[in-house]
């Protein structure tokens, strides 16, 4: 019965350096928070770096990072664990929560309100002084180790009454707020992850600005970082850059005839 | 057409036969004074223009009869011809505009008559919102277009003519719409206003050359500005202008570098001035009115100067001062060395919102804050300013009338009981309204509620069930897990299929002020129809309410559907006699229809309004600041009570105190009321999609 360790995932290190560009203070609160073993919460709107930076401090921090991605079919047992047949027998197999407090890992939950509401009570204890997982099927408490930490993420941006973030969950975490970063920094990522120039990506930068400025407007959000990084990389794939900034940011942002028509039109005003 | 040849028809056989074709038109009482105009004319031009005007009232029934009426003066200068396509344009502008550029486009028969003959202009209706959106995504702040006799800009309002017409093709005309437009945003964005411009330009008397020469200086420079910031839309200026005048040259590389400023174009101006030349015509310039600028710039320190003013008056009151005295007050920068730090007697105070702001923007245009803004308000000032103008006495009250509670941000505090609600429900016997919009809007009907389907989701299935129609294999390996490790196995070992739970109640809240008189009320009962079409597939419970009122002590609140009300007959007939009324008191709506929503047993709960514009009422100042912070605060309350709300504005300006009013991520600004039927649709499906 005990034989959970062969099948149960074992959360891998993160061995190359993923690119982060730091904006504020993120990082050394980031740190201070794991120091002193408190769960982080990560807003911010998408595509701005939240999945990046985790990757980036799990590097940093030398620690093993599980993701998990939400979705509002997760269940408890899909984050803590189920038995398996295997032959004439039954196994225990750690799900990915689990693994990664017994590693003493990061655990990532990207985008919790995505998660059922009783799935996310699961990490009550876990996020507040006890650092527990109940394994209730195995009657089985794990104390988290002093390395293991949980870290969320939402986007506040989201507009359904259905997702919301319960207080008492919210209340548990350090929270972390994101935005698009300085024009300037904006650009110095757009050109690494891209791999273009400064001066395109200085270009796709002001023209998110120009889109985030329409949110709100007919818009529901501005172009993302993501987006800007995407247009840059079609752009070094030799695609034009007008035609690449419509692909990938005109028409990622809208369906809408006449938002696209404005948005074509701050294109071409920037190249 | 009935008969073509004979004699003409008389004034009363026409006015039977228009009788007959115009009866749902408003207007219908004039109908004796058209007949009376069409009388004159040949038989076949009698049965052309009855016919045309019979077609278009079917479409909509003005439409018919602005149609009649134009006739004469159309089919004088136009002839038979010009006179059907004139009819064709009109019609075919209601199908993609809607009834007011119809009917603007009809009226304009010398516009048409030109654009007949090739040059045909563009108006401003054509390219505002595209074009407001453009300049929206430039600024990033608040920058109103309006149509207005010439092309100028106060700094807060870009002005733009009614028509362009200077170019040979409708295309070039748009462009030349927005290449005006971006010049003007460039004359705010880029500092022409930085100069004390009406103390330069005193210098010359022949003013109106020295004001075309400086519009023409800053041009140049302003191109240079934008075209280093944004190549693309400077390559557009200057294909736009072709060759710069030669008269130009000398100057154009002093004002294209990137450090040049207005200083150095008043510089220009002065060379240009003493050579005593005219200075030619640049058909994208615009012009410049430094007075209305600065004018604006003074206002907006003179608004900003009483909100701090009064809130410093407000304060005072708060801290128990005798009203006589003169408090100590102190300013002196935060220990952050970068907000400001008030203190009255010693203590800290902090300013309430709008004055915070007030103070940010008093600092920007002064630089510092000079001692006579920091002068509070004289005694009382705080007290409410509620004069109880004509219609606003208290003696019509009625007696069933439900008070409530009004936030008062002078105060900080609710006056009790301020509001009088009566609730009211909508007579109405139209039940083809409802059935017409349906026929006519069955694609789009079509078309929201497939993408509604996708809402209903899955079925969901239950595990760990006592019983149902499948096995939940999970539960199964476990009970055998737990059998072999000898604990008692659960017995819970089916799963069911259940049909989505989605356990969500609505709330409509529609606006019926009269400033929604005509496409807006049009628009906003057309929305109702497709929502309620969508919404009885979904089958989560919602209500829809309309308000309006008449000052504090008369708020309507108009029951359209309630949530017991089914979506029938009764229900389509108040849709359709939804109309507008009076004002708009929008805080005290929320209060009431929050509590008619807390009151169901949903477990998610949404309030969605729609309104055309800022709250506002008669004879107080809650058109003010005010009713933009009781609103909020009304919504505050709802938030409180478990209650998410959505707010959706026509509101073609778009103004900057609505994210303030709703909270940034809560409001929606639907500039293009043809889309409102659509979109409020769209809307709820987004807020709800699980
Ligand atoms: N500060 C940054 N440093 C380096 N790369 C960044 C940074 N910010 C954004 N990026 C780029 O933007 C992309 C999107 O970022 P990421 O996937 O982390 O967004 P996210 O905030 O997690 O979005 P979502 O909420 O949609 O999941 C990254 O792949 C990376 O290319
Ligand atoms: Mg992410």
């Amino acid at each position: 019965m005990d034989r959970y360790d062969s099948l149960s995932p074992q959360p891998a290190r993160i061995d190359a350096e993923p690119y982060y560009h730091p904006v504020a203070d993120e990082v050394p609160l980031f740190e201070a928070a794991w120091r002193r073993r408190l769960p982080v919460l990560l807003k911010g709107p998408t595509g701005c770096g939240k999945t990046r930076f985790v990757e980036y401090m799990a590097w940093r921090l030398q620690r093993p990072l599980v993701t998990v991605a939400c979705h509002d079919d997760l269940t408890t047992s899909d984050l803590v664990g189920r038995y398996l047949i295997v032959g004439n027998d039954t196994v225990w197999v750690d799900g990915p929560l689990a693994a990664a407090v017994r590693a003493g890992a990061i655990c990532y939950l990207d985008e919790i309100v995505e998660a059922r509401k009783d799935t996310t009570v699961v990490i009550h204890p876990l996020a507040d002084a006890r650092r527990m997982l109940s394994i209730e099927k195995r009657g089985e408490l794990v104390p988290a180790p002093a390395d293991f930490m949980l870290v969320i993420s939402y986007n506040p941006g989201y507009q359904s009454v259905l997702k919301e973030i319960k207080p008492s969950t919210r209340q548990r975490f350090v929270a972390l707020e994101f935005d698009y970063p300085d024009a300037e920094e904006e650009a110095v990522i757009v050109a690494a992850e891209g791999g273009v120039d400064m001066e395109l990506a200085r270009k796709l930068v002001k023209l998110g600005g120009l889109t985030r400025n329409l949110k709100g407007q007919g818009l529901d959000e501005g172009a993302s970082t993501r987006l800007l990084v995407h247009a840059a990389q079609l752009a070094a794939a030799g695609i034009a850059a007008e035609a690449a900034s419509v692909a990938a940011i005109a028409r990622a942002l809208t369906d809408d005839p006449d938002m696209t028509d404005t948005l074509g039109d701050l294109v071409r005003a920037v190249f | 057409m009935t008969e073509t040849t004979g004699r003409h028809l008389l004034e009363h056989e026409l006015e039977e036969r228009l009788d007959a074709l115009l009866f749902a038109s408003p207007s219908h009482r004039s109908i004796g004074r058209l007949a009376a105009q069409l009388e004159p004319l040949p038989r076949l031009r009698q049965e052309l223009v009855l016919h045309w005007a019979g077609v278009a009232a079917q479409t909509y029934a003005e439409i018919g009869h602005l149609i009649a009426s134009l006739a004469p003066e159309v089919l004088d200068k136009l002839g038979d011809a010009g006179f059907e396509s004139w009819v064709l344009a009109g019609l075919d502008a209601y199908d993609k505009h809607g009834l007011r550029p119809a009917m603007e486009r009809l009226r304009d028969v010398d516009g048409f008559r030109a654009a007949a003959q090739g040059a045909r202009p563009a108006a401003f209706e054509e390219v505002e919102v595209r074009l407001g959106r453009f300049v929206q995504g430039l600024s990033g702040r608040p920058l109103a277009l309006r149509a207005g006799s010439a092309a100028w800009t106060d700094t807060e309002t870009i002005f733009l003519p009614k028509t362009l017409g200077g170019l040979p093709d409708i295309v070039a005309n748009r462009r030349l719409y927005k290449a005006t437009a971006v010049m003007l945003w460039a004359q705010t964005r880029y500092g022409t206003f930085a100069a004390d411009l009406p103390a330069a330009l005193a210098r010359w008397t022949e003013r109106p050359r020295a004001i075309a020469w400086l519009s023409l200086l800053e041009a140049v420079r302003l191109e240079a500005c934008v075209g280093r910031d944004l190549p693309g839309l400077g390559a557009e200026l200057a294909a736009q202008r072709g060759d710069w005048p030669t008269i130009l040259a000398p100057m154009i590389g002093r004002l294209s570098v990137a450090d040049a400023t207005v200083a150095d174009s008043l510089a220009c101006l002065a060379d240009c001035m003493e050579s005593g030349a005219e200075p030619p015509l640049l058909i994208q310039s615009g012009t410049l009115d430094p007075e209305a600028a600065l004018r604006m710039r003074d206002e907006r320190i003179a608004r900003e100067t009483r909100v701090l003013r009064k809130a410093l008056g407000a304060l005072r009151g708060a801290a128990g001062r005798p009203a006589e005295s003169e408090p100590a007050l102190t300013v002196a920068p935060a220990a952050d060395g970068v907000t400001l730090e008030f203190r009255i007697e010693g203590d800290v105070v902090t300013l309430p919102p709008e004055a915070q702001a007030a103070v940010q923007s008093l600092v920007q245009d002064l630089g510092e804050l000079p001692p006579e803004v920091l002068t509070p308000a004289g005694p009382g000032s705080w007290q409410p300013t509620d004069r109880r103008e004509a219609g606003t006495t208290l003696a019509g009250e009625n007696p069933e009338a439900i008070r409530y509670d009004e936030w008062d941000y002078h105060r900080r505090a609710y006056r009790r009981g301020w509001c009088h609600v009566v609730e009211h429900s909508l007579g109405g016997d139209d039940d083809a309204y409802v059935a017409e919009v349906r026929t006519r809007r069955a694609p789009l009907i079509a078309q929201i509620r497939r993408r509604f389907e996708a809402l209903l989701g899955e079925d969901r299935v239950m595990g760990r069930q006592p019983d149902g129609d499948d096995i939940d294999v999970d539960a199964l390996v476990e009970a055998v897990a737990d059998r072999r490790g000898g604990r008692e196995p659960s017995a819970r070992l089916f799963a069911r299929r259940l049909r989505n739970q989605r356990s969500l109640a609505a709330m409509f809240m529609v606006d019926m002020s009269g400033s929604t008189k005509g496409w807006v009320n049009d628009a906003e009962r057309e929305a109702l129809v497709m929502l309620c079409e969508a919404l009885e597939m979904l089958g989560d419970a919602y209500a829809i309410y309309g308000f309006s009122g008449w000052t504090r002590t008369r708020c309507d609140i108009y029951r359209v559907k309630a949530f017991k009300d089914a979506y029938d007959a009764a229900v389509r007939a108040r849709i359709a006699a939804i109309e507008a009324k009076d004002y708009t008191r929008m805080g005290v709506a929320i209060r009431h229809l929050t509590g008619l929503l807390v009151a169901q047993p949903a477990r998610h709960k949404l309030l969605v309004t729609l309104s055309d514009g800022r709250p506002d009422d008669f004879g107080d100042e809650y058109r003010g600041h005010y009713g933009v912070e009781d609103t909020r605060r009304a919504l505050q309350e709802a938030h409180q009570k478990g209650i998410r709300s959505y707010c959706i504005t026509i509101d073609r300006q778009g103004a900057d105190y609505l994210k303030h009013m709703y909270g940034p991520a809560n409001y929606t600004v639907v500039a293009d009321v043809e889309r409102l039927p659509f979109k409020l649709a769209d809307i709820y499906r987004r807020l709800t999609a699980a």
